[in-house]
This record gives structure tokens, C-alpha cells and sequence, in this order.
């Protein structure tokens, strides 16, 4: 596998912009998950490349991340936070609803490609508005199971988000508030990390 | 009482998250002030004589830490921290999406004030929302020549690189993000040096929070003697609580530091959900002990809640009504730490693993006679002999209950259940 010119030019660009090359690393793992989806071992042996770096370092500190996918994932990601104050407001029921109405179990995939469900007890920012979940990292908060129906019936049917969050132009336009509400969705996905080997 | 709204106030104006409305409010007027009629050295005095407090979790004082840069060191840094992953907390989220050229504003201050030419904003990668408000905003400023070379002929250059992290709490400790910011696996490091000695890349480097930063425009423009004559003697100005729990009406309340917790509660908040009793509230976030009904008069601020026998933290306010299984929250909290901890030190990496352990078996009816006291004994061997705060943390919640709700713990061992689980059952 390759990166895409695009990619390895916003890598090099990262590479420049940081005072040590190194710091692009995270950067440029986005970089490559925007593009293909995930993080493969070529992916980040491309990026150690391209920043001068030994491979293993690339690793190392992608290991560490838990945002940085390993494998494809659904066309969606929908991530609930069953934290204490989402459980308190009932994260836990509502999440049990959501592997029954999708068929599948915390980490798995429809078989529609659709959607990638999980539940994490990584607290997403939004427990004021809990039961909540981000879908493709957009904020969907006071939850119910209607609310939970509409949202999965949409993402049956809508196209993967694009994997690029607007970038600004380098003299942005006049800002409306219209222009602000129609961002373009990015993938990724925030997945519960993996217990550390040795525990 | 009401809120008391300084760096809300202006939250709902139309277009406020741009240049132009945040222009209208007054917006980037501190900024300009600062280059044009103050000094680095007078700014950061300003700021230590205001009584601003760090509000990312320490307490500690903003311009006393700006003065620790040792002298004529360059190039400085300085890093503002986005990283909220504190369970209960957000506020800063609040603020980048209502009014991310407020924080831009402060940032831009900070910088100034410190001498620093680079600054960096450090960013959850969940906040994707956030970071594109704050991707437009430094466009905007930069296009405005807020951020540049000589800006406004001041002669002072600033650059600033939106940083995203990629999932993981503990990049929210400030060596841990400055690890993670140098494209490493975000391990703490050992302090002394402070970062304001040796920080990113082995320089001199600042680490303030999002809302500290957003407070430093308000200082600048009406002066370090108005910002200190709000709140206590010890907490000056006012503070983002993030309210969240069992309360009608959940959500950020900007109140002046000292107001009783009832007020937060129960007139901002509306009270306990369900007509149901208050249990317990647990103020700065996950990592803070838990207060109970009696502690309801409490003033919101650093030193109160410290003499209460908890922390304010980050500001978060948990509410939890009659219905909550005290067990169970430890076993959750306890649990987060143990998937956030980042491995390096064993007390935190295999105490925490083994509380869950104890905690998990005794909500699910198997515990033991003692397991309480075995939980207070590992909490022991973990608190203090962690190399970073976030290991020492997570017992601060589990011994806090066992002290003010230890029969709950006996009455799961001996009844071999939760006895909580037939009512939460019935919420769902
Ligand atoms: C485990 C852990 C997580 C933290 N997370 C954050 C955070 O998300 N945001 C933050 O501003 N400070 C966080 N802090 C506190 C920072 O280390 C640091 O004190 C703070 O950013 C300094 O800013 P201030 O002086 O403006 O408060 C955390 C500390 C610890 C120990
Ligand atoms: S206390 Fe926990 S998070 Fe901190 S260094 Fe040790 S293992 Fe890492
Ligand atoms: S605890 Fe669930 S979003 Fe904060």
C-alpha cells in the first residue's frame, strides 16, 4: 500500500511546521487514518519514512492511542459513554436497547457494514446531556430509544462521513453562521482501549 | 442567586463563534490593549495581582506560575490545555464551541505576556466539533493579523499549532501532554524540573487550562483590582461548574467562587430529578471524594471544598439521588482509571486492576467480610507511591465512600447482592 500524494504532502507539511519532526507523528496518523480508514503496520512504517523516524517509534506511540483504528470499521461509529454520570442517567439501559435494535453485541459491526457500535467508559464531554453517544464525533446528546431509532435508521442509508473535517481556507470566507452549520463529517472512532498486556 | 456571568456573558450573541460577532461583544479590544499599553512584566503582574487561580484542576496561581521562566531562556512555550477527560467534566468543550476566540483572545495574551512566539493548543481527539470552532477561529485571527509576524506593529510574533490527541487521559496531566505533544507515548515525567524549567523540547514551557486562559481578556480589560473583588479571599472571579446527575436541569453554570453548593444545586440546577432525595454530590470530577447533603452549604471554591474533605478539581458537580449504588460508582470510576492508566508505575497499574477486582465482586454479591478494609489497605499501598496524581486519584473517591457509606459495602456482602439493583432495574 501507498499514501496518496495528498497524504505525504500534509505529512511533509506537518514535518515543517512542528520544531521537531517527531511531534508530527500523531498528525500524520490521523493523516493516514483519514485516508484509509485505519492504521496499518505499512501506514506507519510510511509515516517513520516520511518524517526521517525509525518505525518503531511510529509504533510505539500509536500503540498508545486508542483513537488510532487497527482494522475497517462500519460506515459509522457510534460510540456511547456509560461513565457514572451517563450511568446515572441510564447509559447502560439505553445502550443494552441499542445492541438489541442493531443485533449486535459492544465492539461489533452490522451486518450492513452500516454502523460499529461500543459503549466506553471514556467520558465524552457531554455528561450534562447523558445518556449521550457520538456518532462519526458529532455530539448526540439527552438520548432516548425513539431518538436512538431515528439516528440509527439514518445512518442505514447515509454514505460514510468524508474523511476530512473543513479546513479553513488560508483567507477564510465571510463566516455565516449557515457555513458553519453544515461541516462535513470526518471518520476515526473512539474506541475503548485495550487492557494493557500485563494486566 | 443567580449566575454570575463574566466569560458567559456574551454567550447567544448571533455570530459570536466568528471573528465579527466576537468583534461586536468587544472581542480581541484586551488584546490590543496589552500590546499597545502594558508590558510583559506588567501583564504578568496583573494576573498575580488579580488572584486568578488555575482552573484545570491544581489551583494554582496563574501569573506565580508565569514567573517561574527562568530569565532570558528562549524560545518559551506555552500550551494551552483542551485535553478535558475528566469524568464530569465539560466546560471547556462549552467554551471552545460557544466562543472559541475568547480562549484564542486569552491564549494570544498569555503569550504575550510570557514572551512566547510558538504557543500550542493541545486538543482531545473526541472534541472534533471543538477543534474545527478553534480551526476557524486562529484562521480568522491570523487573517486579521492577530497571529503573525509584528502584529498590529507591535513588533511581537506569535505563531500558534492546533494540536489533536487521539484518546487518552492521562495526555490531560500537563508531562504527559507535553510527552504526547513531542510525539511520544504520553507517559508522565518525573517533576522537579517543572515545566516551567525544562517543558517541551527541553525548554521553558507554560501548561494553562482553556477556561484559565479565556479569563485573562476580562483581567486585562477592567483590571486586576475589579477581577478581585469577586468571590473569596483565597478564590477570585468565578467559575464553569459542569453539572451533571441525577438534577432537573444539568448543564454549565458560571457562578462566583464561594456560592453555596445548594445554589448550584438547587436553584441553578432545580434540584434532585424524580422528587427523590439527595444522596450525595461529588465536586471536581471523577477523581474527587464524595460530600454529602450536610456539606450542601459548602462555598463553591478551592479552599471550602478542601475543608469539606473533597477537591474542587475541574469543576464538575455529580449529583447522585437515594437511588444510587455507591458500590457500583466506585467500581465504575475505579475501572476508568484502571483502562486510563498509562502502565508505567506498578502501584497504579496493578492497584487499580485489583480494586476493580474487589469492587467488581462485591456489587456482583460475592465479596468478602473485610473487603472494605481490604480496598482502604490497597487504596494505602497506591496513594503516595504513585509517580503521577492519576494513580493516587483513583482511590480518592473509593475510600471516601467507605467512610460515609461503609454499611452499603457490608450490606452487599452480607445479602449477597446489590441491594440497589431491584430500583435502578426499575429506571430503566
Ligand atoms: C490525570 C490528570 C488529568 C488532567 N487533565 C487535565 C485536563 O484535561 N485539562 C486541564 O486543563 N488540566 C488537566 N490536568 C491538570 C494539568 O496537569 C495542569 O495542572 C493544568 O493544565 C494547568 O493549567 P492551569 O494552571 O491553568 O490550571 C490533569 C491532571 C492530571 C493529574
Ligand atoms: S500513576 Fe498511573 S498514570 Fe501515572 S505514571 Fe503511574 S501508571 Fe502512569
Ligand atoms: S460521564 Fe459520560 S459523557 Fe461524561
Amino acid at each position: 500500500m501507498s499514501l496518496s500524494q495528498a497524504t505525504v504532502e500534509k505529512i511533509q507539511d506537518y514535518a515543517r511546521r512542528y520544531p521537531s519532526a517527531q511531534s508530527a507523528i500523531l498528525p500524520a496518523l490521523w493523516a493516514v487514518q483519514h485516508e484509509v480508514g485505519y492504521v496499518t503496520s505499512d501506514g506507519m512504517r510510511e509515516v517513520a519514512q516520511h518524517l526521517g523516524l525509525p518505525a518503531s517509534l511510529v509504533e510505539a506511540t500509536s500503540s498508545f492511542y486508542s483513537m488510532y483504528l487497527t482494522r475497517p470499521e462500519g460506515r459509522h461509529d457510534a460510540v456511547m459513554c456509560v461513565n457514572v454520570a451517563c450511568a446515572l442517567r441510564g447509559a447502560e439501559e439505553l445502550f443494552a436497547y441499542c445492541e438489541q435494535r442493531l443485533g449486535i453485541r459492544d465492539g461489533q459491526t452490522t451486518s450492513d457494514g452500516a454502523i460499529t457500535l461500543r459503549s466506553t467508559i471514556e467520558c465524552l464531554g457531554a455528561c450534562g446531556g447523558a445518556p449521550m453517544m457520538q456518532i462519526d464525533h458529532r455530539f448526540e446528546e439527552d438520548l432516548t430509544p425513539e431518538r436512538v431509532n431515528a439516528i440509527f435508521e439514518r445512518l442505514r442509508t447515509e454514505p460514510a462521513p468524508s474523511p476530512e473535517p473543513p479546513r479553513p481556507a488560508a483567507v477564510p470566507p465571510t463566516p455565516t453562521p449557515a457555513a458553519k452549520a453544515a461541516p462535513k463529517r470526518p471518520a476515526g472512532g473512539s474506541r475503548p482501549r485495550e487492557k494493557k498486556a500485563d494486566t | 442567586m443567580a449566575e454570575k456571568k463574566i466569560l458567559t456573558k456574551d454567550f447567544g450573541a448571533p455570530g459570536l463563534a466568528h471573528l465579527a460577532g466576537y468583534e461586536q461583544t468587544g472581542g480581541y479590544q484586551a488584546y490590543q490593549k496589552a500590546l499597545k499599553e502594558l508590558q510583559p512584566d506588567a501583564l504578568v503582574e496583573m494576573v498575580k495581582k488579580s488572584g486568578l487561580r488555575g482552573r484545570g484542576g491544581a489551583g494554582f496561581g496563574t501569573g506565580q506560575k508565569w514567573s517561574f521562566l527562568p530569565k532570558g531562556v528562549y524560545p518559551r512555550y506555552l500550551v494551552i490545555n483542551a485535553d478535558e477527560s475528566e469524568p464530569g467534566c465539560f466546560k471547556d468543550r462549552y467554551l471552545l464551541e460557544a466562543s472559541p476566540h475568547q480562549v484564542v483572545e486569552g491564549l494570544l495574551i498569555a503569550a504575550f505576556a510570557i514572551g512566547c512566539n510558538l504557543a500550542f493548543i493541545y486538543i482531545r481527539g473526541e472534541y472534533l466539533p471543538q477543534h474545527e470552532a478553534l480551526e476557524w477561529a486562529l484562521a480568522e485571527a491570523r487573517q486579521a493579523g492577530y497571529i503573525g509576524k509584528n502584529v498590529l506593529g507591535s513588533g511581537f510574533d506569535v505563531d500558534v499549532i492546533l494540536h489533536r490527541g487521539a484518546g487518552a487521559y492521562i495526555c490531560g496531566e500537563e508531562t504527559a501532554l507535553l510527552t504526547s505533544l513531542e510525539g511520544y507515548r504520553g507517559e508522565p515525567r518525573l517533576k522537579p524540573p517543572f515545566p516551567a524549567i525544562k517543558g517541551l523540547y527541553g525548554k521553558p514551557t507554560v501548561v494553562n487550562n482553556v477556561e484559565t486562559v479565556a479569563t485573562l481578556p476580562h483581567i486585562v480589560s477592567n483590571g486586576p483590582d475589579w477581577f478581585a473583588t469577586i468571590g473569596t479571599e483565597t478564590g477570585k472571579g468565578t467559575r464553569l461548574w459542569c453539572m451533571s446527575g441525577h438534577v432537573n436541569r444539568p448543564g454549565n453554570y458560571e457562578m462566583e467562587m464561594g456560592a453555596p453548593i445548594r445554589e448550584l444545586i438547587y436553584d441553578l440546577g432545580g434540584g434532585v430529578w424524580k422528587n427523590r432525595k439527595l444522596k450525595a454530590f461529588q465536586p471536581g470530577g471523577a477523581s474527587m471524594m464524595v460530600l454529602l447533603p450536610q456539606h450542601l452549604d459548602v462555598g463553591l471554591d478551592f479552599d471550602a471544598i478542601q475543608k469539606a474533605g473533597s477537591l474542587a478539581g475541574a469543576g464538575a458537580m455529580v449529583v447522585m439521588d437515594e437511588t444510587t449504588c455507591m458500590v457500583d460508582m466506585c467500581r465504575r470510576y475505579v475501572e476508568f482509571f484502571h483502562h486510563e492508566s498509562c502502565g508505567k508505575c506498578t502501584p497504579c497499574r496493578e492497584g487499580t486492576f485489583w480494586m476493580t477486582n474487589v469492587l467488581t465482586r462485591i456489587e456482583e454479591g460475592e465479596g468478602k467480610a473485610g473487603d472494605a478494609d481490604l480496598l482502604l489497605e490497597m487504596g494505602n499501598n497506591i496513594d503516595g507511591r504513585s509517580f503521577c496524581p492519576l494513580g493516587d486519584a483513583s482511590t480518592w473517591f473509593p475510600r471516601s465512600c467507605i467512610k460515609y457509606f461503609r454499611d452499603e459495602f457490608e450490606q452487599h456482602v452480607t445479602e449477597h447482592a446489590c441491594p440497589f439493583r431491584k430500583e435502578r432495574v426499575m429506571v430503566a
